[in-house]
């Protein structure tokens, strides 16, 4: 029923919407405001997505053993359809397995049980078709930083010369162009998550995860690699997966922003943004829709304290 | 600059102390060198090649035995940092193996190999083994997590995730193991030429004091810190250097 009251807010505003926790997302539109029809929860609407679908989790659980020899769930029950070329982001609170769902997409990682598959085939390992961007980054501090960004594509066998040239052009297209003979350690922040976000890009990922690849930036950075991130994803059209912890820059970005629980995690809320792009942090429907998502993440985020909190108690 | 001249005051006043303990005579000749009597027995040394010969047979012996540490040692650091069960077994026989000094090596060298090359060429590498194994286990339990996840990332596999990822990224560490592993090879190398016959410099010092020429013995002594420290200078300070310098690490005590 709230679903339904800020939905209506939503639609309203001629922002986005809410969709229920188990409804598929509607197909999802760049540009303009289009209403969505909204479906009562646990109807399952046969909306198909017209693109092509390029990640899909179906039944996912992935647990941990923990060190009182029981398993703490790390994420229940994830259904989840991304397309080609969609960008979609998550958000959550701290520990509700944003991470381990970046890591399942990736290959670093394999579900306890249910299946995950990218283009139909399912997950087994990494692939250079999936890059993720670590939120520390990962750099190789021994390389240059055109040879952090080669560094894939010679894995690959990609002769030298071709290396040094399509680094160039990634290089160019995060403007870093004079520091290809730099050493990781003498650049700032900005620059590192640049030369990371080359390095992904050079070897022409079909998917692209990010893990709260801007958190440790200060705010104008922040809007500067949105812009370029936003431009990126024009110019090459990954499907993007970007989890964050920051809901404005989710709204800003996202095609679509999908709101995890607390542990175990799962898919609470998708909401579909349809605002116009190009779009900036301080929109007032950026505003507007990250206030929606915000007061409903707080929830998942006084869930965690309690529990830590309950955890303390019984010490 | 400041440090050059610091330090030729510091040898001439070194000097002068050393020539006035001589002229003293507080000890007799025989137990007390005098800088004339060092410099002539290397002037000597080198003119009958006695020296030469003795820092040849040495730098080849230590050279081979280090080579060999080296490659045994990261093999055994690398399997030892893969295998919980060898680390915690072999791991803790190499930790207390490497309390012994290489002279506790050498009675099980003689009477494996008898007096021979192999012999001395096995002490050498007792010196050296155990110190690149340790360190080369250090330097891959301390890759960060995050950058072989990134290697695989990216696409590297089997051997590739070794050279172009675990490999650098311990190389830190594992410098630390080569350069003390050198340290360590020619120390054991000189206890190993003790033994016998060798012609190199552990003999030499030998030779000194069988002949109760104690300037011969601080003539090679001096010879043979002097040629540790100077490969020290030439390979290990400029390979510091280097990854200091990529790295981003704060900057070595220059020479």
């Amino acid at each position: 029923m709230t679903n339904y009251v800020m939905d209506l807010i939503n639609r309203s505003m001629g922002g986005g919407r809410v969709l229920s926790e188990n409804e598929e997302p509607p197909k999802p539109s760049r540009n303009g405001n289009k209403a969505v029809e909204f479906a009562e929860p646990g109807i399952h609407p046969a909306v198909r997505p017209a693109r092509k679908e390029s990640i899909a989790l179906s039944g996912v659980f992935r647990s941990y053993a923990n060190s009182r020899g029981s398993f703490t769930p790390a994420l229940q029950n994830i259904d989840l359809e991304i397309e080609q070329g969609e960008f979609v982001c998550i958000v959550g609170p701290s520990g509700c397995g944003k991470s381990t769902l970046l890591h399942l997409l990736a290959g670093l990682d394999r579900p306890t049980t249910g299946e995950v598959t990218v283009d139909g085939s399912p997950v087994t390992g990494p692939g250079t078709d999936r890059i993720l961007l670590f939120q520390e980054l990962g750099l190789f501090p021994w390389l240059t930083v055109r040879q952090n960004v080669e560094f894939g594509l010679k894995m690959a066998g990609v002769s030298k010369l071709e290396r040094r040239d399509r680094a160039r052009v990634f290089l160019r297209m995060v403007h870093l162009s004079h520091f290809e003979d730099h050493y990781i350690h003498q650049l700032s922040g900005g620059m590192k998550q640049r030369v990371a976000l080359a390095r992904s890009l050079a070897l022409g990922p079909k998917i692209l995860l990010m893990d709260e690849p801007f958190a440790a930036l200060d705010a104008q950075t922040r809007d500067m690699l949105h812009d370029e991130l936003e431009r990126i994803w024009k110019e090459t059209s990954p499907t993007i997966v970007f989890v964050t912890h920051n809901v404005r820059e989710a709204v800003r970005l996202g095609d679509r922003v999908l709101l995890m629980s607390f542990r175990p995690g799962r898919i609470k809320t998708q909401f579909q943004i349809d605002l116009r792009r190009p779009r900036h942090v301080e929109d007032s429907d950026v505003a507007y829709l990250s206030k929606e998502i915000l007061g409903q993440l707080r929830e998942e985020i006084d869930r965690s304290f309690n529990a830590e909190y309950s955890r303390e108690e019984k010490r | 600059m400041k440090k050059s001249v610091n330090q030729i005051v510091f040898a001439a006043g070194a000097m002068v102390i050393w020539e006035a303990l001589a002229l003293a005579k507080f000890w007799p000749p025989y137990l007390f060198p005098t800088p004339q009597g060092v410099a002539q027995s290397l002037y000597e040394g080198f003119k009958d090649h006695s020296l030469w010969i003795g820092i040849g047979v040495s730098l080849r012996r230590v050279v081979i035995g280090y080579v060999i540490s080296v490659v045994l040692g990261i093999l055994l650091g690398m399997v030892l940092a893969s295998n919980k069960f060898l680390e915690d077994t072999l791991g803790r026989v190499i930790l207390s193996l490497q309390s012994l000094p290489s002279a506790c090596w050498v009675p099980l060298a003689l009477l494996w190999f008898g007096l021979s090359e192999t012999a001395i060429i096995f002490v050498t590498i007792t010196g050296s083994l155990l110190a690149v194994t340790q360190s080369t286990k250090a330097g891959f339990d301390n890759v960060p997590r995050i950058l072989s996840m990134a290697g695989r990332n990216l696409g590297a596999k089997g051997p590739q995730m070794f050279w172009h990822v675990l490999l650098p990224a311990s190389l830190p560490y594992l410098l630390d193991g080569l350069r003390q592993g050198w340290a360590f090879a020619w120390r054991s190398l000189i206890t190993g030429e003790m033994i016998y016959i060798s012609l190199g410099l552990g003999q030499l010092l030998m030779t000194g004091r069988d002949l109760n020429d104690i300037n011969l013995v601080v003539a090679v002594m001096a010879l043979i810190a002097l040629l540790g420290y100077i490969v020290d200078g030439i390979v290990f300070r400029k390979l510091d250097a280097s990854i200091r310098h990529k790295w981003g690490m704060a900057a070595a005590v220059s020479s």
